[in-house]
């Protein structure tokens, strides 16, 4: 290996840095240090001068390593990786030395001897690095989407008109998420069928869409760019090609079950579909319920189909798609209220989620729109609760963000279809978006009741005479300083949005991360929202985070923006500091096999050694610290590289010993 | 390597005496035999066996070196090697662990008076078993083997002593360190033969290649290397069979009966081959005893017992840290464990230190308590 | 030995994708701790092979802290169920070697998480300079 030469930038990063550091001490300290031939400093070393200033060091003093002491690697690596590459030095010659996250601006004493230290480890561990290549792989120019609600048309509809192919996936019989489930979006009170059925329609025709619907991702392998994937079709005993959508097997089965699509408010029949503007228009056979699968008797559907599209003996199908990008847009669930007990879902009549309201409000709900209580007649009052399990230390700590919109949009449904009184029971009233603070005066005005407290509970337990029969919430109302009970006939929860049941599945499938709240991590909280860190793959839509329609539209579009920048760009780099195997040192003890998350290691029963790809290779180094023989090196994080820095990072510490 | 070589000179220059050389079996006539000194400093004895089951390679070695000093096996006296001129010894095998004064005085004396130095054996080359000690220190070893035990009588409590006054003159004892070292912790090393013992094979190919060198100008490989063993690990030389390792349990030898065909460790059995040098040919193994270790770290390892730990460790199959705790609960001592052999060589190298005075001082103080 | 006097210093593994972010949150956040902690980052807590921790305290560390990702959240899947379990075995050794258990901390730190990681910081420097130096240079030199 060539003798260092080492080039040490101090950044001052204005008085970021400056202000708590000596930087004139550290520049001295750092020329002294072994391979060092340059220290120099700058007011801010990430401009276009100082990045000058490092490339001209490069040259003038030939340096073949460079440190740059400045903010997080994560901040500016890549900018100081490239300003070196643009000299002809390696980008894997660069090492940064944070003394800002992790120095200046944490500390009010010992931030110069810190940075002294954490520069003597970087010089250390630059002493020792070596040049690498990264990697070119083509990438297969079509994009997976999981999940057919509003952000998986969305993105599906960007990609397939960009001329790229889709596969689309979706879990129910039909496309359309929960945003088909609603009946009006705020703030603008559309119809949601009405604005989103075009779409669907557009999906299901499209030449470069192809739609699996009733059908659910299995397994995914591969990396970026270049992923398998299984999908498992399931049965729905209906040949799609022969269906023409008559309905008629659905008039004639006798057999009923709770319908899914209503929130188990209606029921459906075993032959269903969800909503009459399902796409495709091809019912199911639901197996639980039909009477056939049981007993093998009625089968009046196939008696009466004028197709003959009924297949009582279609069977699970899988298949193996290959593509470039994966784009999850699963959506979420509600939270179950029934463990906050005091509010009485489950166990109180007419006490609804408001997904369930949702449905009663909708026309081609169970009670066609008409808001109705359990025993028919209409609502008196209405109260409508806030925050149930959101901002709640119980259970999520988070703002479900899209709650106190829609029940300022139940507030004006009622008022439309009843007399009912409305109270809004909330803790705040966020009302942040387009048109948003507009509507809430709008409500305002319209002679809806705002009580600011967090409801104790909800009960059917009445005190007094008008409260005979109804259920009471009982709330303190902060503004006015004392405890309030409210008679009303029906309860509308808020409950949380919570991530999808299967999302842990989902995410070891596709290796992502999940955050504290459990929605699926993006890469960076601000500046890469649609991605993930698993690259090729992008999470859109509430499967990220809790937000409305126009965002998860906007967000859908950035996701497929993304993945065609991916396929389109028609090859992507691989990292370079992935593990080897040394054949000479390895003895095929196999202590490794079983430690590769992306099963990047196999055996090579000839050779008895073990080999590792370096395209499944993320570079995580569990195999380096557990081969017991050294026989495997992390590149760019080896043992003498990380050792170097231990001992640069304590060399202030321990005194030079006495040799032996 | 090491310079000034009377006797072992380069292949080009003995290519033309060699012929003429070769019947005579110490290699020139006009020069006496090069010396070779043995020694055992905290040893079982078990090196000294390794040499002499050279059963009758033994003449070979007899006729091509004068031995200056074998305590175990011939009565040269200390004065006599103290009486050698430096590096008049050619070759001394070093065996056993540094642990009193004794041992340390003769391996600075042999240090200075030998051409080329060999720790021979784990307990020179690491600190070997005797390396455990490294888990106490005098005062509790002492405690221990000259008050506590059952069956000792010592009334007055006494303490041997670094000097002891009688009528007829001063009697000495050596001083009792507290730490036990290997050999290179005392004295620079020229090679390393791994081994407890080194295997009678290792050890034959090691002798005739020093005769070779003697006697034919042969070359010695790199100064510091080990020797006698190879480059790879002793699953390597394990005839077993291996597969993906999930370790569920943790067993001691006695626990189970071993598939003999299967790797030891795929059964749960603690066995250290993974992290250990190869070239002894995996016999512990062979006989459906796990590998403990003797051949010490891998060629680059620094450390042994950190990466057969974490060799191990990785492959507990197991997310929940109370079922890991009582999977690893099947290791009840992880230094023996995992430093059987290398404790003074390891990283940390001993158990903290109580900061007591080490001097001859304390010790007679101790004792008169 | 001295206690409550001398500055520990401690040395930090910290998983570039959780522990390495959340402490630089808190240095975005301005957070405060002291500068006991020296950090080196590696890219996951399962890269963190035994001998570098025991390496630190033989080179003078008075603390060692292991910062990765909660169970679950790895970002390379299961890397920090590897250091979990290398972890349990490696703090009973060190007690065998007469380490005590309060220097040698494995914390888990999402990227979210700065003002966690200060209070480990404080907590642990604390903890640390009530038991005093180490100085395992001490503990190897012959008198």
């Amino acid at each position: 290996m060539e003798e260092p030469r080492i080039g040490v930038f101090i950044c001052h990063c204005g008085t970021n840095i400056a202000g708590t550091v000596d930087i004139d001490e550290v520049r001295e300290f750092a020329s002294g240090l072994s391979g060092v031939v340059a220290a120099l400093d700058y007011k801010f070393t990430c401009s276009e001068p100082g990045q000058l200033q490092i490339k001209e060091t490069v040259e003038k003093e030939r340096l073949n390593r460079v440190v740059v002491a400045a903010c997080s690697p994560r901040m500016h690596e890549i900018t100081f990786r490239k300003a070196v590459a643009e000299v002809g030095l390696n980008p894997y010659l660069l090492q940064i030395a944070n003394i800002r996250e992790q120095c200046s601006w944490v500390h009010k004493d010992g931030n110069t001897e810190k940075a002294k230290a954490l520069i003597h480890a970087a010089v250390q561990r630059a002493n020792l690095l070596e040049a690498l290549e990264r990697r070119e792989v083509p990438v297969t120019p079509s994009v997976l989407i999981i999940g057919a609600g509003i952000a998986g048309i969305q993105a599906a509809l960007n990609i397939a008109d960009s001329n790229h192919k889709v596969y689309l996936v979706e879990r129910e019989p039909s496309i359309g998420g929960r945003m088909i489930q609603l009946d009006k979006t705020f703030p603008t009170l559309d119809c949601s069928s009405c604005i989103l059925t075009p779409k669907m329609a557009a999906v299901g025709s499209h030449p470069n869409i192809e739609l699996m619907t009733y059908s659910e991702l299995e397994e995914v392998s591969g990396y970026i760019g270049n992923f398998k994937v299984k999908v498992k079709k399931k049965p729905r005993y209906i040949d799609a090609e022969l269906c023409n959508g008559c309905g008629i097997c659905i008039e004639k089965c006798p057999w009923k079950a709770d319908s899914e699509f209503d929130m188990g408010l209606g029921k459906r029949k075993a032959v269903y579909t969800p909503f009459p503007q399902a796409v495709p228009n091809v019912p199911v056979i639901d197996r639980e319920t039909c009477v056939y699968f049981e007993k093998g008797t009625c089968k009046a559907c196939e008696k009466f189909c004028p197709t003959g599209a009924i297949a009582w003996d279609q069977e699970e199908e899988t298949v193996e798609l290959e593509v470039g990008a994966i784009i999850v847009a699963t959506g979420y669930d509600l939270f179950d209220p029934s463990p906050l007990t005091q509010y009485g879902y489950g166990r109180l009549d007419n006490v609804l989620t408001s997904l369930e309201f949702e449905r009663m409000c909708s026309a081609t709900g169970p009670t066609g729109g008409e808001l109705v209580l359990k025993d028919g007649s209409p609502p008196q009052s209405v109260a409508i609760i806030h925050c149930v399990a959101s901002r709640d230390k119980n259970y999520c700590e988070y703002c479900s963000r899209v709650c106190c919109m829609y029940a300022l949009k139940y507030s004006h449904l009622i008022g439309e279809k009843t007399d009912a009184d409305v109270y809004q029971l909330y803790i705040d009233m966020r009302c942040y978006g387009k048109g948003f603070e507009e509507f809430y005066q709008r409500l305002s005005d319209e002679g809806v009741n705002f009580i600011r407290g967090k409801v104790a509970q909800v009960t059917d337990q009445a005190v007094s005479d008008e409260e005979k029969g109804k259920l009471v919430v009982v709330t303190e109302d902060t503004l006015l300083g004392r405890m309030v009970r409210i008679p009303a006939d029906m309860v509308i929860l808020c409950p949380a949005m919570v991530p999808r049941a299967d999302a842990d599945e989902m995410a070891k499938r596709l290796l992502l991360s999940r955050g504290a709240d459990g929605f699926f991590l993006e890469k960076h909280p601000k500046l890469e929202p649609v991605a993930t860190v698993t690259d090729g793959v992008f999470v859109v839509g509430c499967a990220q985070g809790p937000k409305d329609v126009p965002d998860t539209v906007a967000q859908a579009s950035a996701g497929a923006a993304e993945a065609l920048s991916l396929i389109d760009r028609g090859k992507v780099e691989i990292e370079a500091a992935t593990a080897v195997v040394d054949e000479e040192l390895c003895s095929g003890c196999k202590v490794c096999l079983a430690l590769c998350p992306y099963n990047a290691i196999t055996f090579d029963e000839e050779k008895t050694v073990a080999e590792i790809s370096d395209i499944l290779c993320k570079g995580c180094g569990v195999c380096v610290a557990a081969c017991p023989a050294a026989a495997i090196t992390g590149r760019h994080f080896t043992d003498k590289q990380i050792v170097a820095e231990i001992e640069g990072l304590l060399a202030d510490v321990k005194p030079p010993l006495v040799a032996v | 390597m090491p310079s000034l070589w009377p006797w072992a000179r380069r292949k080009a220059e003995t290519k033309a005496e060699t012929k003429a050389e070769s019947e005579k079996t110490s290699g020139r006539p006009s020069m006496a035999k090069p010396k070779m000194a043995l020694y055992w400093a905290a040893s079982c004895g078990g090196c000294e066996i390794a040499v002499v089951r050279l059963y009758e390679k033994i003449l070979d070695v007899a006729n091509t070196f004068e031995i200056v000093l074998w305590p175990c096996v011939m009565d040269f006296k200390y004065k006599d090697v103290e009486a050698l001129p430096e590096k008049s010894i050619l070759l001394t095998l070093f065996n056993g662990a540094i642990r009193n004064s004794e041992q340390e005085h003769m391996a600075r004396m042999l240090r200075e008076k030998s051409q080329v130095l060999v720790a021979f054996g784990a307990c020179a080359h690491l600190g070997g078993i005797p390396g455990l000690g490294n888990v106490t220190n005098r005062r509790e070893v002492f405690e221990s083997s000259y008050r506590e035990t059952p069956s000792t009588v010592n009334e007055e409590g006494t303490y041997p002593q670094l000097s002891h006054q009688m009528p007829e003159g001063e009697l000495t004892l050596p001083e009792f360190y507290d730490t036990v070292r290997a050999l290179n912790q005392v004295v620079p090393v020229d090679y390393y033969m791994p081994g407890c013992p080194p295997t009678k094979e290792q050890t034959e190919k090691v002798v005739q290649l020093l005769v070779q060198v003697v006697t034919e100008g042969a070359e010695l490989p790199p100064a510091g290397s080990v020797i006698g063993a190879s480059e790879k690990t002793v699953c390597d030389d394990c005839p077993r069979t291996r597969e993906e390792k999930s370790i569920k349990a943790i067993y001691r030898p006695y626990q189970i009966i071993p598939d003999p065909e299967k790797c030891l460790l795929d059964q749960g059995i603690l066995c250290a081959g993974p992290a250990t040098r190869g070239g002894c040919e995996a016999p512990c193994p062979q006989v459906n005893m796990p590998c403990i270790g003797c051949y010490g770290p891998a060629p680059g390892v620094v450390d042994q017992g950190a990466k057969l730990l974490s060799a191990v460790t990785s492959n507990i199959d197991s997310r929940d840290p109370e079922e890991i705790e009582r999977i690893l609960s099947g290791i009840p001592d992880a230094i023996a464990a995992f430093y059987m052999f290398g404790l003074p060589v390891s990283l940390l190298r001993r158990r903290k230190l109580e900061r007591e005075a080490a001097t001859a001082e304390a010790v007679t103080a101790e004792a008169a308590q | 030995m001295v206690s409550g006097n001398h500055e520990p210093t401690i040395i930090g593994f910290l998983c570039n994708w959780c522990a390495y972010q959340g402490a630089d949150l808190a240095g975005t956040s301005r957070m405060q701790y002291p500068a006991n902690v020296r950090p080196v980052r590696v890219m996951c807590t399962g890269r963190i092979d035994p001998t570098f921790i025991l390496k630190a305290f033989a080179e003078g560390a008075d603390g060692v802290l292991v910062g990765g990702c909660h169970p679950g959240d790895c970002h390379y899947l299961e890397g920090n169920y590897k250091t979990i379990r290398r972890i349990t075995m490696v703090r009973r050794m060190l007690e065998q070697f007469g380490i005590e258990p309060e220097r040698f901390r494995l914390e888990w730190v999402s990227a979210s998480e700065g003002a966690r990681w200060a209070k480990i910081c404080k907590e642990m420097t604390e903890q640390v300079k009530a038991l005093g130096p180490l100085q395992w240079w001490e503990n190897v030199r012959e008198a």
